[in-house]
């Protein structure tokens, strides 16, 4: 199986404290990572800087082998990350949304609408976002998920604001992701409902004070 | 895979920021009607005679145009940062720099080009004499894009701050002072009946130099807010 | 080519070094100082036009010189923080930046000093004294920026970025300035250039220059020192240093 995401030696050091040092893991294609931890440990600053948006104190991140300071354009496109908040434009309708978004992913939305059905949004695009519940902000967000084609898709707490229908629909998309060969990161700290194989756990906890 | 051109996503992001810019209304408007009231209040403090009006016109427009640059700055990178698209910006397969540019266009387009039509109004109510009108127009054409650019470095900077307000009109300011001087030079010397091109031509070439540079200070400053 | 330099990017070698010469830059600089200053308050001769008031220029001078100095050494440090992402280099802004403004307000200070038994009035917008108030708000400008984070090496960043920016400006500020003054026909304080100075005069101000030189370092140097250490108070040889044991979760 080949490895998508290798993390070496990890170190970050953030407003004075040490989150972690010294990690290394290793993640394959059709592999879930899911990252735990109590608030505040450090669970986000490890997404984000396989992400790119942070850099560790030490340390190396790897795509396909290549690391990530080589060709961050390269790694840009293989990767899809979604943050704590959802880059949603709340003075947009969800359909304007998911017309930039899908630009902005190099994808052309041949059935917006099926989209808008999938993420249980129909009815609703158009509404200006700020009208809409943090649930369906979010639903927003995560119909990127239902076109990627990213190898690697990078998730911090998805499962936020979404009702059992919604985590139901993201347990499938997971599934398919991982059918396809893609690699998935994660934190939650609901625990995950998943079979057990292809998910490894990786937990982070805070330092002893 | 994202197979996006970087002009597509230039274009894509420059469209997003314009759609949204749209639906706010007032956040251009306001920093515009600023501009007006503080002019207003000039005659108001010092009274109404055409000489003395006249004397400072140029430097009231301008310093008006600096405070509502610094009071509109916010609208660039703040919404961007809290709803999450300023990491996504910094995630597109695309330089920073350039999608930065970007970003500065759309600003200027419905901040600093607004100015440029309103400046007429402006002159005629601080009794500017008329032949100077048109210079005036030319170095708030040339000028408000260096603005433009320059704020965004600093909104870029204190994005993430809380309070940045304060803090963003120490850091600015001082660097809008050749841009001022300039710029009220020109116009002074059309007035007092020699030629503004020198200064004209200076202010473009400082124009090109910063819409040259400062995108690269706010993609670095940028990827240093987003940490 | 450059492994040598390696060990200087972190802290412990650095303090060390910067340990070593510290009494040589303080040893030179009091030295310099105390020969200039006293030369020229009360040894050179009077001005045949200004008197005994022109002797400010051997603080002003060097302060305003410095001053501008300082702010190229800031504007290096940061650039080397950022390209480079040396932890030394970002203590060394903050190390710099106090230091620099120090040296502009006395030279603002010392400007409207000259100013008064001369023009009459404290301030004059004379082109120099202009150029170093805006100077002072763009070391004001970094220093708030440096401390407004809560990350201390995001803060950093920023503010390297923003002395690179203003390091840019400053020629461009710089002759704007000059300009304007030019063209307003203002007051010039500073008139008082080198060209028509005589060796007793320029002599002790030359030392003068030297002295503010190695008092710039060596204040630099201490304040580095101070950083460095606290910065790297987590680590065992900080520790020592200061012979005390620093308990966690304080």
């Amino acid at each position: 199986m080949s490895v998508v995401l290798e993390a070496q030696q990890l170190t970050s050091v953030r407003a004075g404290r040490t989150l972690f040092s010294d990690l290394s893991w290793q993640l394959a294609a059709g592999e879930i990572l899911h990252i735990e931890g109590p608030n505040g440990a450090g669970k986000s600053t490890l997404l984000r800087i396989v992400a790119g948006l942070l850099q560790p104190l030490e340390g190396n991140v790897l795509l396909f082998g290549q690391p990530q300071r080589e060709d961050p354009e390269h790694w840009q496109r293989q990767t899809l990350f979604i943050g704590h908040k959802p880059a949603v434009k709340a003075e947009l309708t969800a359909l304007e949304n998911l017309y930039f978004q899908s630009r902005l992913d190099g994808v052309q939305l041949d059935d917006p609408w099926q989209l808008l059905e999938t993420v249980g949004l129909l009815g609703l695009e158009d509404i200006p976002a700020q009208q809409l519940s943090a649930g369906q902000q979010r639903r927003i967000a995560l119909a990127r998920l239902f076109y990627s084609q990213a190898k690697l898709w990078i998730l911090d707490e998805p499962f936020t604001a979404l009702d059992t229908r919604g985590i139901d629909l993201l347990h499938q998309r997971f599934a398919e992701h991982l059918e396809h060969g893609g690699a998935l990161l994660l934190t939650s700290h609901q625990p995950l409902t998943w079979s057990g194989e292809r998910l490894q756990r990786l937990r982070i906890e805070a330092a002893d004070e | 895979m994202n197979n996006a051109s970087t002009w597509q996503l230039i274009s894509c992001i420059m469209r997003r920021d314009l759609a949204v810019a749209l639906r706010r209304r007032s956040d251009i408007i306001n920093p515009l009607l600023f501009v007006v009231i503080v002019v207003t209040l000039f005659p108001l403090a010092v009274g109404p005679g055409p000489d003395i009006l006249g004397r400072i016109a140029t430097g009231v427009i301008w310093v008006a145009a600096l405070l509502s640059a610094l009071l509109g700055s916010e609208r660039l990178f703040r919404d961007d940062f809290l709803d999450g698209s300023l990491e996504q910006l910094v995630l597109l397969p695309a330089p920073l720099p350039a999608l930065a540019l970007g970003k500065i266009i759309v600003h200027w387009l419905l901040s600093g080009l607004p100015l440029v039509i309103l400046a007429p109004l402006c002159a005629l109510l601080l009794k500017l004499p008329m032949d100077a009108w048109g210079v005036l127009m030319l170095t708030l054409l040339v000028g408000t894009p260096m603005l433009s650019a320059m704020t965004a470095v600093g909104a870029a900077l204190t994005v993430s701050l809380g309070r940045g307000g304060a803090l963003l009109s120490l850091l600015l300011l001082p660097l809008f002072i050749p841009l001022l001087i300039f710029a009220a030079a020109a116009v002074e010397s059309t007035l007092v009946g020699t030629s503004a091109y020198g200064q004209v031509l200076l202010l473009a070439g400082l124009m090109l130099l910063t819409l040259t540079l400062a995108p690269l200070a706010v993609a670095a400053a940028i990827r240093v807010s987003v940490n | 080519m450059w492994k040598w330099l390696h060990p200087y990017a972190k802290g412990e070698a650095t303090y060390r070094l910067l340990g070593a010469w510290l009494p040589w830059l303080s040893g030179l600089a009091a030295l310099l100082m105390t020969v200039g200053l006293v030369w020229g308050l009360f040894y050179a001769p009077p001005d045949y036009q200004q008197g005994d008031s022109y002797r400010i220029i051997f603080i002003h001078v060097p302060a305003a010189m410095f001053s501008m100095g300082a702010y190229t050494g800031m504007a290096i440090a940061a650039l080397i923080a950022l390209v480079w992402q040396i932890r030394t280099a970002e203590w060394a802004i903050a190390a710099i930046a106090p230091v620099g403004a120090v040296l502009t307000f006395v030279a603002l200070f010392t400007g409207a000093v000259w100013g008064k038994p001369m023009w009459g009035t404290w301030w004059e917008w004379d082109a120099r004294l202009t150029s170093e108030l805006i100077l002072l708000f763009l070391y004001i400008g970094v220093l708030a920026l440096y401390y407004a984070f809560n990350d201390a090496r995001t803060g950093a960043k920023a503010a390297a970025i923003l002395s690179l920016v203003g390091v840019v400006n400053v020629p461009i500020i710089h002759f704007s300035v000059y300009w304007w003054n030019s063209l307003h026909q203002g007051a010039t304080i500073t008139k008082f250039e080198k060209p028509s100075m005589p060796p007793e005069m320029l002599i002790p101000l030359l030392i003068c220059i030297a002295g503010f030189l190695f008092l710039t370092a060596a204040l630099v140097t201490q304040r580095l020192r101070n950083e460095i250490l606290k910065q790297e108070l987590h680590r065992p040889w900080a520790q020592q240093q200061l012979g005390v044991e620093v308990n966690h979760g304080v």
